[in-house]
């Protein structure tokens, strides 16, 4: 027996009013997605990735369709209702990190649990948000504020806030957007972990080379998805830094 | 309930930006400070003008000669000096409530002694006179009810007149010369300064009524008032009209020429003025913390602009419209919370400032404080809100948006 996806739209349209204009930004997409996928959403600006992604991520309302987390339908959701769903079931990373200035990277991570609806104690706090900062490697910099972390480090916090609550989906929004080659690698290398450890994620992106990484492909075009494949020549983070690695050594033999 | 979290989520964000919680806090702090020191002030004003006038005697009656019509012409108050010993002698024999009673007979003269001599006011009084006047002896005695009997050359002298007569010498057994007449000096009055109206009252020479009528001033048996203290403040209405009534009766059928006056209006009178300009610098300061508190919703306006990421972060991440108002609430609430304590200790501080170093008389009243933080706190709620409504209704996705 199939086993129930944990994320199902069906037939999800989103049109904005400009005054007189309609704009169309999606235009019926169904998608189906299961617990442990790794899924990249592609497609060019105003392809209407970003919408999509709003609406999976429960920040945006569907003008029409369905939408199904986890079974439950959420598309009938107020706000509030709609904000305690993406503090439990979702985790948001962002391409510019949004984390909180001036804020001690083990806060940062404490920030979804203080709005979680049952209350958590201080120590649990910590000893959660320690753990998930373990989980990206990051246990040692707990008392670092953002400005004295790399941009790498950055997005490595954000995805512990983003694990802290143990969503059912980890959403990324162009996460290696404002990253260098070789960081870009190591976080999506970090993706690749949590995915094999089962946690389902969804990430949208315009860079071919980081989309090779997830395991299925999305292409949205004009408000439509219009391919929808399994990655066959999967890369592997550890395989491309090694490859990074050697070239670097490489380089400096050369200057040599 | 959330509001534990939401009260550590606002003590982060204003931890993180420590100066303009502070410069926030700032105008709360200036305007709670100053509403305190302005009343303390006024406060201090008032009490030594209260004790001014309880200087000048508790349950005090003072009868003064009325106005005489002069072929047609009033001659307006004092203007009738039919006032005389006797009169005051009458109340002192027939008022039940009148405790003590003394004349008073003024005249400006020069005095001589030790080889000096000075222009002051030369009273003829009753012994009685100091205790009307809770007036003590520093050194020596007061003369007695002997000395009025047989019109004794005594008089007791203010400190004014031992500085600028006997400045080197005990003044007590010494000789004063009142006109061309000799007094042996008995006593010194305590000093009791400036009155409320600014004139020195340790400028004085007292002597018996009796050796002034006889001995000085021959001419004259009128007084310029009497005193009268009542037993109880509750006998002094009571007193007053006896008092009235008796002079009246003693007149005859002609024309009242005397007032009869008490100390509690003029305390009434006094206090009313000081009150008055307690409130005036109250509502100043007032003023200076509302602008404190405008000074608030400013920088919590701006501080929402300024943080609508961050406010977009925490809608994304979960946070209910309500915990975002309560945050900025909670916000508001502690930088003016903190301002009215800080404001008040600044208040207090400047208050006891100025009594050590101008020696104003300075009176901080725990109201004052209660007050000025109440109203600091309600302005946080007040001027609060709307800045924390704004913040609440951002939407998410244009949050995150804004750059």
């Amino acid at each position: 027996m199939q086993p129930q996806p944990v994320v199902q739209l069906e037939d999800i349209r989103k049109t904005y009013r400009n005054g007189e204009l309609e704009v169309h930004a999606v235009r019926g997409i169904s998608l189906e997605m299961h617990t442990g996928e790794f899924i990249a959403i592609m497609g060019a600006s105003g392809s209407g990735k970003s919408t999509l992604m709003n609406t999976l991520g429960c920040l945006d309302r569907p003008t029409s369709g369905r939408y199904l987390l986890d079974g439950v339908d959420v598309s009938g959701l107020n706000r509030n209702e709609r904000a305690d769903l993406r503090n439990q079931k979702l985790g948001f990373v962002f391409q510019g990190f949004n984390l909180l200035s001036r804020t001690s990277a083990l806060e940062n991570v404490e920030l979804p649990m203080l709005y979680a609806p049952r209350r958590v104690s201080a120590r649990e706090m910590r000893d959660r948000a320690m753990h998930a900062l373990d989980i990206v490697g990051l246990a040692a910099r707990h008392d670092h504020l953002p400005n004295q972390l790399s941009g790498g480090q950055q997005q490595r916090v954000a995805i512990a806030r983003a694990l802290v609550n143990e969503p059912r989906v980890l959403l990324a929004d162009e996460p290696t957007g404002n990253l260098d080659t070789r960081t870009s690698v190591e976080v999506m290398g970090v993706f690749q972990r949590l995915n094999e450890q089962g946690i389902t994620i969804v990430m949208v992106t315009h860079e071919l080379d980081i989309a090779h990484y997830c395991k299925r492909n999305l292409i949205v075009r004009d408000g439509l998805g219009v391919r929808d494949e399994l990655v066959s020549d999967r890369l592997r983070s550890e395989d491309e830094l090694a490859k990074l690695n050697q070239a670097e050594v490489l380089a400096k033999l050369s200057h040599a | 309930m959330r509001i534990i979290a939401t009260t550590v989520i606002s003590l982060r964000a204003l931890r993180r930006n420590k100066l303009r919680s502070f410069l926030t806090a700032l105008g709360i702090i200036i305007g709670v400070g100053s509403v305190i020191t302005m009343v303390s002030i006024g406060n201090g004003a008032k009490a030594q003008v209260e004790a001014q006038v309880a200087s000048l005697g508790r349950n005090v009656i003072s009868v003064f000669p009325g106005s005489v019509t002069t072929g047609g012409a009033r001659g307006g108050q004092g203007s009738s000096n039919t006032l005389t010993v006797e009169d005051a002698l009458a109340i002192k024999r027939e008022i039940m409530g009148a405790v003590s009673v003394s004349p008073e007979l003024r005249q400006g003269n020069q005095v001589q002694g030790n080889g000096l001599n000075w222009r002051t006011q030369v009273h003829g009084v009753d012994p009685d006179f100091l205790s009307i006047r809770t007036w003590n002896i520093a050194e020596g005695d007061m003369f007695t009810d002997n000395d009025v009997r047989s019109t004794t050359k005594v008089c007791v002298v203010g400190a004014t007149i031992v500085k600028q007569i006997f400045p080197d010498v005990d003044p007590v057994g010494q000789v004063l010369r009142v006109g061309n007449i000799p007094f042996r000096i008995v006593g010194v009055l305590e000093s009791k300064g400036f009155n409320y109206f600014g004139s020195d009252q340790d400028d004085v020479v007292l002597m018996p009524y009796t050796s002034f009528m006889s001995r000085v001033f021959r001419w004259r048996n009128t007084v310029n008032n009497i005193l009268i203290e009542a037993s109880t403040p509750e006998a002094m209405e009571r007193v007053q009209l006896d008092i009235a009534d008796l002079l009246a009766q003693r007149r005859g059928d002609r024309e009242p020429d005397f007032t009869v006056r008490n100390q509690l209006e003029l305390a009434a009178a006094a206090s009313k003025t000081s009150g008055t300009m307690t409130q005036l610098l109250a509502g100043i300061a007032f003023v200076s913390l509302v602008v404190g508190g405008i000074g608030i919703m400013n920088i919590m306006l701006v501080s929402v602009t300024e943080r609508t990421r961050e406010i977009g972060i925490r809608l994304a991440i979960g946070a209910h419209d309500r915990d975002i108002r309560i945050q900025f609430l909670i916000e508001a609430m502690i930088l003016s919370a903190m301002g009215g304590i800080l404001g008040s200790l600044l208040g207090i501080g400047i208050s006891h400032t100025l009594s050590n170093l101008n020696g104003w008389p300075v009176l901080v009243s725990t109201q004052s404080i209660v007050v000025a933080v109440a109203f600091s706190a309600a302005f946080g709620i007040g001027f609060g809100f709307y800045p924390a409504h704004k913040a609440a209704k951002l939407d998410p996705i244009e949050a995150l948006r804004f750059e």
